[in-house]
């Protein structure tokens, strides 16, 4: 898996709340059986008008945002459908960190399978990281993982929570299953003793 | 021994490993695999040499993509990146040895109908599928939820999930529900209170009277949409009703298994004294038949309500309602039962069971759709429709103008040809009104299945309350 341990990077503002996994990647673009390619259908159906041309209100058509690496987003980003496409859609596009006040559980999870990690903070300093990322293409946020932290272009930083495991997997590039796989002993007896005790399973 | 929850005792009995910082393995006793979240994570299983750990407890079946036309059998019906899903389905499920219902099965379905109906779903299992809408299964008292595709290969390849516990909520329905409130109206309800975030981080047991006199269908429909309530999973404990509903099914245990199953089954419940993190306290009586009028499942009224304006809410939600009002091409203050609609959706794996298509039929028996009116029912599973057409309910949908499906999600995400055309309103038993959910420009208004029918007859919002 792709590591993240730190980012100096342009952020996009979208200071919307609620946005979706459908809205991240619509079911058009679900069709696939890769991982890969899906950046350019990113946020499509807001980037894109029917002619399939680009809206140029939409942040991430704007210049100063083309390059962008992180998103700071309002409440509850990563709603609604499972799908896995959202962060591999996003992780293609060249984001690896989103900002919000709060994630949706399933989202949540699934960035931190791709390399992508998503940092909550309270809305008072949303306000402030979203000011920032609204200055546009010269103002450059630096997230450290290390040291769980988020710094502004001018210098104010906020730090932030982050699970220890799920810090460790991303700053080492872990492969859970391997993980995993290293406990199979223990696997193995629960199991067995699940099966005597629950044998309909 | 200190009290618990139904979720505490779930957990527990399926906590395979903890480490030291408190992360789990979490043993998985079904994993339900459709055609759309599992392609990559069979390809991963291939591409380090893995293999599925416990295909006995790994079930798959097509439902996201497959035409519901009746001539669909004719792969020419499917586009071309759908039918390479579906076969790449048919391939990973022989290549691995799993259950496995084809499109040509008579059982097929959308899978959060199928696992229950084939008795694959029990009390106090641990369900998950890539899938979010997998909340349904927690009707059983299973501890249901969805995961991504990364998971779904966790899964496969070790039947554990590597899981942090989730706080305890409690949510309490009380007394009795009105006539013509149904359990789509509950779920909904509670999702209008709590919001779309107010459950994340939480597991919800769903508990009252209200909840207890629900047949084991309408608490399914309670229980998929917790997750529309940001909910990791949604519960209800076990009872006579749900061991009643087992019984007999194809994977349900039989004979002194039965016995022994249903001697635990009976321990599961939450202990008197649990501790809750959270506690919600609803009056059942003061639950109304609901649709949404906007863009979030949180955007919920009663059908006698006005369209809110977007200045009465707070915060974010100001500029998100008023997003919503200009992509539903709504006006504030404009009676919701006056906004008029072009197509009726019933089906979904929130309302695509027999009971749900009873309760749509009840009000559509001997009358029509509206004319121009475009309405179809999907049902949830073959052996749903086959039901439905065994009771003469096929042709009361058919007599009043409906078209009547073959099974699958259909236009609940509208992955196959079921779509909206921009700018169509949609009367909808799914569970999704986000922006293009059934559609690009597509505008969808939840609700139950009888209002949904109601719907269908008058070509606009309706109270089914006035039919009944």
């Amino acid at each position: 898996m792709q590591k993240f341990d730190t980012l100096t990077g342009i952020a996009a503002p979208m200071p919307l709340i609620n946005i979706d996994t459908d809205m991240i990647i619509p079911k058009q673009f679900l069709k696939t059986i890769k991982r890969s390619g899906l950046g350019v259908n990113l946020f499509d159906e807001m980037r894109y008008d029917d002619d399939r041309n680009e809206i140029p209100t939409f942040v991430l058509n704007q210049d100063a945002y083309r390059d962008a690496q992180i998103i700071v987003a309002g409440d509850n980003f990563g709603c609604g459908s499972s799908r896995e496409h959202a962060p591999w859609a996003i992780a293609d596009f060249g984001i690896t960190c989103v900002i919000a006040p709060s994630f949706a559980d399933i989202f949540y999870n699934n960035c931190f399978k791709n390399g992508i990690l998503p940092i909550a903070l309270p809305q008072e300093q949303i306000d402030v990281l979203m000011k920032d990322a609204e200055k546009g293409a010269n103002a450059r946020m630096t997230v450290d993982l290390e040291t769980q932290t988020v710094t502004t272009s001018d210098g104010e930083s906020f730090t932030f929570d982050v699970d220890a495991f799920k810090k460790r997997c991303l700053m080492e590039g872990l492969d859970d299953i391997g993980l995993t796989m290293e406990k199979v002993a223990s696997i193995d007896t629960f199991e067995a003793a699940a099966t005597q005790a629950r044998p309909w399973v | 021994m200190s009290p618990k929850t139904l979720y505490d005792k779930i957990w527990d009995a399926h906590l395979a490993h903890e480490a030291d910082d408190g992360t789990c393995l979490l043993y998985i006793d079904r994993h339900l695999v459709h055609e759309v979240t599992s392609p990559q994570a069979f390809e991963g299983l291939r591409m380090t040499g893995r293999t599925v750990r416990a295909p006995d407890k790994t079930i798959a079946v097509p439902d996201h993509n497959v035409p519901t036309t009746l001539d669909r059998a004719n792969a020419a019906t499917m586009t071309e990146d759908s039918r390479i899903q579906v076969e790449a389905l048919d391939k990973n499920a022989k290549d691995f040895g799993i259950h496995y219902y084809p499109v040509s099965d008579v059982r097929q379905g959308i899978v959060h109908i199928v696992g229950p109906e084939q008795g694959w779903t029990l009390p106090g299992m641990t369900v998950v599928c890539g899938d979010s809408h997998t909340a349904t299964h927690g009707a059983f008292g299973a501890l249901a939820h969805g995961i991504g595709t990364s998971e779904v290969e966790h899964v496969l390849a070790t039947q554990t999930l590597i899981q942090k516990k989730s706080k305890n909520m409690k949510v309490e329905i009380t007394g009795k529900l009105k006539p013509g409130v149904t359990a789509k109206d509950i779920t909904m309800s509670v999702i209008g209170k709590t919001g779309t975030a107010g459950g994340t981080g939480y597991v919800i047991e769903y508990c009252g009277e209200a909840i207890r006199d629900l047949s084991m269908e309408g608490r399914m429909t309670v229980c998929n949409m917790a997750i529309e309530g940001g909910a990791r999973a949604g519960l209800i404990a076990p009872d006579e009703k749900t061991y009643e509903y087992c019984m007999g099914r194809p994977h349900a245990p039989k004979g002194a298994q039965w016995e022994a199953a249903l001697a635990w089954w009976k321990t599961l419940y939450s202990d008197d004294d649990a501790q809750w993190d959270e506690i919600l306290v609803i009056d059942g009586a003061d639950i109304a038949p609901v649709v949404t009028w906007g863009t979030s499942p949180e955007d919920v009224l009663p059908i006698t309500a006005n369209v809110p304006a977007a200045d009465s809410f707070k915060g974010g939600k100001v500029d998100a309602a008023q997003r919503s009002l200009d992509y539903m091409g709504l006006t504030a203050g404009t009676p919701l039962n006056e906004v008029e609609i072009d197509t009726v959706f019933i089906g979904s794996c929130t309302n695509g069971r027999i009971e749900d298509l009873r309760a749509a039929a009840a009000i559509l028996k001997g009358k029509k759709i509206k004319d121009g009116l475009r309405a179809m029912v999907v049902p949830g599973s073959g052996l749903v429709r086959a039901q439905a057409e065994e009771e003469g309910l096929a042709d009361i949908f058919k007599d009043a103008g409906f078209e009547w499906r073959l099974a699958g999600c259909s236009m609940c995400l509208a992955m196959n040809p079921d779509q909206l055309k921009p700018g169509e309103r949609c009367a909808a038993t799914s569970n999704r009104n986000f922006e293009g959910r059934q559609g690009r420009g597509g505008r969808t208004h939840l609700m139950s299945p009888g209002m949904a029918a109601a719907a269908a007859i008058t070509g606009k919002l309706t109270d089914v309350r006035e039919m009944m």
